[in-house]
């Protein structure tokens, strides 16, 4: 190679640093927010966000928080500026995480731009966000049950489908909520331990058994509901669980409406992400399910029973993924439709891969998609710009690009999706 | 290259025409025994299904008999619907096609050839779909977009069939026919792209991108692409790009179904005869291997999602240019998500997912009848196809049932490879 000369691979690898890359993205977003949003905005316009949300149980009203748009936009841009220019001078040391601090930043300015002029109600949005969140939660939950143990569950989708169907079949015909509630789980668990007997004991290939699973669910429920449940109507009416507010804490302003006036499965959601880390970090089972999922020879060898521990893991699995279910008949609308689910369980697997593969980091990516969700309605009553189809698109654009900027960090459990051979 | 042949003629050699149709039994064998296995199954769904025959199974204690003979007298009714909704009936067809030799009268024999008809016409966007999916398994990928790429290949092939007016059909249609084997291509290769490069798996990429091109269809054909009017359908194509139609009018055959045939012959030459076709199955049958034979496998997982596309592309085209002539919202009803239950059936083979598709276009003609003479939704055609899956995939299972030995060491195809590699 001449000297002075500079070839591609040599601009790539000695200039083109990801440091460098990531400090022009951000201050790429600042351009943007300048571009897009500052000159959008009318001057003087300012931006309501409602603090309060009408429920019975009513915690001391806040006034709402009255933003002026435009400056605040010019503001967060220079915010967003300043990162970028200290990444390219200095370097952060955790450069990812500021890429989400600058997203959060760009995703503020597209909200005053959005409200300018207008009101908007940000604590019932974020109560949207933590129900929109909900069978997602539920759907990752069920994916680290499983794939902790080795076992990738594909079907969740099917299973949350099919728990949704028996829920409100079950609800509508003994006239109670709980017994729905029993039969979604059941259902769950029933749908989980074929993924089971499939997988570990026939060895079929876990994403192959777990479509098995979404497409015959996809079948039975649509047959049923066409052939029984367009005669039989009161067998689709099954009343959903209403809110339940916890004394004392549903009265703290902002978080009450949010987190401690919900329905049951929202708070069996909550205690459930608790427990599911308690019981994989901190149990010997746990630690069982764990050994079982990165080396299944080692464990046999110790005397732990891979089979029947991803028997049972798979099984419960199951039965959180019919909680999940159950949230979309008894713990929203109520009644069943078909292919109701909408890719929920799919969305809820990447959660669990953006989360690592752990409840927490699982709930946390549920939150975010949560959130895509109930923005993308929100902005459709706030009347912007944009074809209500593309915010539509919203939710599964965000988890296209979380599973593409994450997972090539993210390492499964070694012996993910392997079928293991006791020799 | 002579030595070889020389090794092999030494050998003492079994007859080759019994080795040929032994063989032809235990290829056949299972798959067989899967689809029967479902049908049995799915009759119990069919006879739950009506709420009559339900009340005298409530009664068995008392009128056992009855039950049963109700029971039998539902799935004669099912399944006779479903032979003559998918293949007609012989006595029809052979009286229509007397009289038309004696009197040259057609239309008798027409109408008696419109279950046959049905079947071929729905099995050609399957032929298409299931070739995608086999494709990609080849490769170790498992498309389930083929739904999304085919929708996507559906708008761009109505959109250059119905906006470029006065063009000759030789020209029109080959470029109506490649604008949506490249948008299914391009769809698809997203998904190939991400995974050759980020390591986003396949699995939850391709179905994102269905739920998104779900929606970008119902935003052009509400807006950009629609036929001014009420309706949210686009605009009708212009006749050059037309696929020419094969039998006189209520039937609707077309030559899609030969192209379909011929990209089967096509995916047959790209994978066995060629390069890039070795460097995919490799790739597929094991991708260390590949990567220390100095494969790229991000090239082919690229290349092959690409093909891939392109086929389920084609399959929504063949539906647009040969059937509908317009694009409506929710045209597919389903061939994209069917066809992984071909790809499996068919072992990924280009003849096996063909005659795989037949089958689908046999059982989904028949399920229409079966609606429409026993009164059984159509979905249990959904129900059948998930079981098929499962003991496709599952041959222990199958022989567990059937109590068939395995004969000889199957080599296990290899279809997916976890969130990993």
């Amino acid at each position: 190679m001449k000297a002075g000369t500079l070839d591609w691979s040599t601009f790539r690898h000695q200039y083109l640093t990801r440091d460098r890359v990531l400090g022009v993205v951000y201050l790429t977003f600042a351009v943007l927010i300048w571009w897009l949003f500052f000159p959008n905005i009318e001057p003087g316009a300012s931006a309501k966000f409602g603090l309060n949300i009408v429920t019975a149980v009513k915690p001391p009203p806040l006034p709402d928080l009255v933003v002026p748009a435009r400056p605040a936009v010019l503001f967060l841009g220079f915010i967003a500026a300043f990162l970028g220019g200290w990444q390219l001078a200095r370097g952060f040391r955790e450069p990812q995480a500021v890429l989400g601090v600058i997203l959060i930043i760009f995703l503020v300015a597209f909200l005053l731009w959005a409200t300018a002029g207008k009101s908007f109600n940000l604590v019932g949005m974020l109560a949207s966000t933590l129900l929109r969140a909900a069978p997602i939660t539920f759907g990752a939950l069920s994916g680290v049950w499983c794939e902790r143990t080795a076992v990738i569950n594909i079907g969740i989708e099917g299973m949350m489908l099919s728990a949704a169907f028996t829920g409100v079949v079950v609800a509508s015909a003994t006239q109670n909520l709980y017994w729905g509630l029993v039969a979604a789980v059941l259902t769950g668990g029933l749908l989980g331990l074929v993924l089971a007997v499939l997988a570990v004991t026939f060895r079929v290939d876990q994403i192959i058994a777990g479509t098995a699973i979404n497409i015959f669910a996809v079948g039975l429920t649509s047959f049923l509901s066409q052939s029984w449940l367009a005669v039989r109507q009161d067998l689709n009416a099954a009343g959903n669980f209403k809110p339940i507010p916890i004394p004392v804490l549903a009265q703290i302003p902002i978080l009450g409406p949010i987190f401690f006036n919900v329905n049951i499965i929202i708070y069996i959601m909550m205690l459930l992400v608790v427990l599911s880390h308690i019981v994989l970090f901190h149990t010997r089972w746990g630690l069982r399910m764990r050994a079982v999922g990165e080396h299944p020879r080692a464990a046999d060898t110790l005397g732990i029973n891979v089979y029947l521990t991803r028997y049972i893991s798979v099984t419960i699995g199951g039965m959180i993924a019919g909680l999940g279910g159950a949230y979309f008949t008894l713990g929203s609308v109520g009644r069943f439709d078909e292919v109701m689910t909408a890719g929920k369980g799919f969305i809820g697997l990447a959660a669990m891969i953006f989360g690592k593969w752990t409840p927490i980091g699982g709930f946390i990516a549920s939150v975010i998609f949560g959130f895509a969700d109930a923005l993308q309605v929100k902005m459709a009553i706030l009347r912007i710009p944009i074809p209500s189809e593309f915010l539509l698109m919203a939710p599964y654009i965000v988890t296209i690009v979380v599973l593409s900027g994450v997972v090539g960090r993210a390492l499964p459990p070694a012996a993910d999706g392997q079928p293991y051979v006791k020799e | 290259m002579t030595a070889p042949e020389v090794a092999v003629e030494a050998q003492p050699q079994p007859p080759v025409r019994r080795a040929f149709w032994r063989q032809a039994f235990q290829a056949l064998l299972l798959p067989v025994l899967a689809i029967v296995t479902a049908l049995l199954l799915s009759s119990v769904f069919i006879i739950i299904s009506d709420p009559e025959v339900v009340a005298l199974w409530r009664e068995i204690t008392v009128a056992p008999g009855v039950a049963l003979a109700a029971s039998w007298e539902k799935l004669r009714l099912a399944y006779r619907a479903m032979l003559e909704g998918g293949l007609g009936n012989p006595a029809l067809i052979w009286q229509g096609f007397q009289t038309w030799v004696t009197t040259g009268d057609a239309t008798q024999l027409v109408k008696s050839l419109e279950a046959i008809d049905r079947t071929l016409v729905y099995s050609t966007p399957y032929i298409f779909a299931g070739l995608a999916v086999a494709l990609g398994f080849r490769c170790g990928l498992f498309n389930i977009g083929a739904e999304g790429q085919l929708f996507v290949g559906a708008l761009a092939a109505t959109y250059i069939g119905y906006s470029i007016k006065g063009l000759p059909l030789v020209i029109h249609l080959p470029l109506a026919l490649a604008a949506g084997a490249a948008a299914g291509a391009v769809w698809a290769a997203v998904a190939g792209v991400l995974k050759a490069y980020t390591g986003a798996h396949e699995v939850v990429t391709t179905i994102m991108l269905n739920y998104i091109a779900f929606r970008l269809s119902d935003f052009l054909l509400t807006g950009p692409m629609k036929r001014s009017g009420f309706n949210p359908v686009s605009p009708p194509v212009e006749e050059s790009a037309w696929l020419p139609k094969l039998a006189p009018d209520p039937l609707r055959f077309h030559s899609g179904f030969f192209l379909a045939l011929l990209a089967a012959y096509f995916v047959y030459w790209f994978l066995w005869k060629t390069t890039w076709g070795f460097e995919i199955r490799t790739v597929g049958a094991n991708p260390d291997a590949a990567r220390y034979a100095g494969i790229s496998i991000a090239r082919n997982y690229i290349i092959a999602m690409a093909l891939s596309g392109a086929l389920a592309g084609l399959a929504g085209t063949s539906e647009i240019l040969g059937v509908n002539r317009f694009m409506a919202q929710a045209f597919s009803s389903g061939y994209g998500f069917d066809s992984i239950a071909l790809a499996l059936l068919g072992k990924s083979h280009p003849t096996g997912v063909v005659l795989a598709s037949l089958l689908w276009g046999f059982l989904r003609a028949g399920a229409t009848r079966m609606q429409s003479a026993a009164g059984i939704p159509i979905d249990i055609v959904q129900i059948v196809q998930g079981m098929v899956i499962v003991f496709v995939a599952a041959p222990a299972l199958v022989r567990f049932i059937w109590r068939v030995r395995a004969v000889q060491e199957e080599g296990e195809t290899i279809f997916t490879r976890g969130w990993g590699a």
